[in-house]
């Protein structure tokens, strides 16, 4: 292989691991304050590229805005999901609540079937992001920048909230234990709203850069990379927010090397992720962060 | 300050509390002693609406808070300091304490309060960028003490504060007791270390299987033949 063409596949694995890391985290972060997998996370984020597409098709948006709502909207709309099938059933058996979780994932992709249609869309793509960079001989999709560009910001700033502020406080805190953050005058279902409302702005985030690069739009387009990111979400650690970006790092990389390294192989491309799971879960089930603490009951 | 009527409630088919009914005044040191499993730590948890009371009322500065939310009794000075510690211990120390004062809205007060925490615990100030399940657990009940003081309480409920702190702490955290309560605050303390918590209170309740059966001053309880026997192991 030459190096042209390793650096263009080592800018395609940037890319697509910062959109698997950035889906990841919605998974992360619900998981670390719920104990739930949110099965319906990838719909989520498959919600976004259609916000978009109707944006910019029927409502004339200029990109931009389309983006800036498809980020708010898919944002309300992940909360709507937690108040409508998980909040109801807070004090239900775990077990409950994972079902409900499958069955939202299956109302939002055959709604979208309904709804969106099961054709394929064309995500519109601003020219601005169709260029390509020339270097000597290499020549990377613009795309490929500006995605780990914009996911690395929007770490820095989740990172902030986490840490910094009062509210990513209380959302650790209530991640710890429900009970005493009440005793602190915390909101504890206002937090886990906004644990779902900033998980699911990223997921658009993702959404919109994945239509960017992979423009063609069906309404199960999110379950593959939902399933990914999950997974990423496992290999880091998950309920660790810096384990699902370096999972999915991690899991883009691998992905685009083994196909670059071994065409052959191409085929099993999807499978690798599940066998790198499954190793994981064997060899090291709190993931490459997590600690091994004993599961809150 | 609080006063509770005629409370029952339920632990599913369990009849924990069984109608009991009792008062704390303001300003007071009032205590609740009892056997394992008497109910007292249930009696807390009801007036904070972290168990659902079945029957019965609770009032709180003359009103009705036996359905209020648990964040609106913390914003009112309403302050839990649980059995078992529970700080987060995922946090630091400095965290847990902001925490505390997550419900006030004079951010300037709250920084003095800090500075006055750590002087009540010069602990807590050594260790204040250290995550909190790092510390023993001495020092995560002064930190659960800590940060309910943070909370700036009106009344203070506080659940067996001097467990597993050693003697010349656990004098310490009643002296603290007696400071904050002469500094207008109100307590409503169980221990089971019933002599030490009688000596400081103006006031106790003696639960026996969900039921109170004996109350009275702090001193007549102290003196009381069935007191003694069961609970001061004269
Ligand atoms: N979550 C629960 N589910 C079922 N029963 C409970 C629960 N919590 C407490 N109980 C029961 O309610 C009764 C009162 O318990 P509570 O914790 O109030 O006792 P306590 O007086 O605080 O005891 P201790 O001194 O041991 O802390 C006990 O019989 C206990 O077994
Ligand atoms: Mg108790």
């Amino acid at each position: 292989m030459s190096l042209e063409t390793f650096f263009q596949h080592l800018s395609n694995g940037l890319a697509l691991g910062s959109l698997y890391a950035l889906i990841a985290i919605g998974y992360t972060m619900v998981y670390g304050i719920l104990r739930l997998i949110n099965f319906a996370h990838g719909d989520i984020f498959m919600i976004s590229t259609y916000i978009v597409f109707y944006g910019v098709t029927m409502f004339l948006m200029p990109w931009w805005v389309a983006f800036v709502v498809a980020i708010l909207l898919t944002g309300i709309f992940g909360i709507l999901v937690e108040r409508v099938a998980y909040r109801p059933l807070r004090d239900s058996p775990r077990i409950s609540v994972m079902i409900s979780a499958i069955g939202a994932s299956f109302l939002i992709e055959n709604l979208a079937i309904v709804i969106f249609g099961g054709r394929p869309k064309a995500f519109p793509i601003p020219d601005y992001f169709n260029q390509v960079a020339h270097f000597n001989t290499i020549s990377i999709p613009f795309a490929n920048f500006f995605i780990p560009i914009v996911t690395l910001t929007s770490l820095v700033i989740l990172l902030f909230i986490v840490n910094k502020t009062k509210t990513g406080m209380a959302m650790r805190a209530v991640s710890k234990d429900y009970e005493a953050a009440r005793l602190m005058g915390i909101n504890v279902d206002n937090i886990i709203s906004i644990t779902f409302g900033i998980g699911s702005m990223l997921a658009a985030i993702g959404g919109i850069l994945w239509g960017i690069k992979y423009p063609n739009l069906i309404p199960l387009l999110g379950i593959m990379p939902g399933l990914k990111a999950f997974i990423a979400a496992v290999i880091g650690g998950i309920g660790d927010i810096k384990g699902a970006v370096i999972g999915g790092f991690l899991l883009g990389m691998s992905e685009i090397m083994i196909i670059a390294f071994l065409p052959s192989l191409t085929g099993y491309r999807d499978a690798f992720a599940f066998i790198l799971l499954i190793a994981i879960l064997l060899f090291k089930p709190s993931g490459l962060m997590g600690q091994n603490v004993t599961e809150k009951v | 300050m609080i006063k509770i009527t005629d409370l029952h409630v339920y632990y599913g088919g369990i009849h924990a509390i069984k109608g009991i009914s009792l008062e704390v005044p303001k300003g007071k040191i009032v205590s609740l002693i009892g056997a394992n499993g008497a109910g007292k730590s249930t009696t807390l948890r009801a007036i904070m609406k972290l168990e659902k009371p079945k029957e019965g009322t609770i009032s709180y500065r003359d009103q009705d808070i036996t359905f209020e939310k648990t964040q609106k009794l913390v914003k009112n000075g309403l302050v839990l300091v649980p059995e078992g510690r529970r700080v987060f211990t995922n946090l630091t120390v400095e965290e847990n304490l902001i925490l505390g004062a997550y419900a006030r809205k004079d951010s300037d007060e709250v920084h003095k309060d800090l500075e006055w925490v750590y002087e009540l615990f010069p602990r807590l100030k050594e260790r204040r960028k250290q995550k909190a399940g790092t510390m023993s657990g001495g020092e995560q009940q002064m930190l659960a003490v800590g940060r309910a003081l943070m909370s700036k309480p009106e009344v203070l409920l506080m659940d067996e504060p001097s467990l597993g702190l050693a003697p010349l702490i656990v004098k310490d955290i009643f002296n603290i007791i007696r400071k904050i309560n002469s500094l207008g605050v109100t307590i409503l303390l169980i221990e089971q270390n019933a002599k030490v918590a009688l000596e400081i209170s103006d006031y106790g309740y003696v639960m026996e299987t969900g039921n109170i059966v004996l109350e009275g001053k702090g001193k007549d309880l102290l003196e009381d033949e069935n007191v003694k026997k069961a609970y001061l192991g004269a």
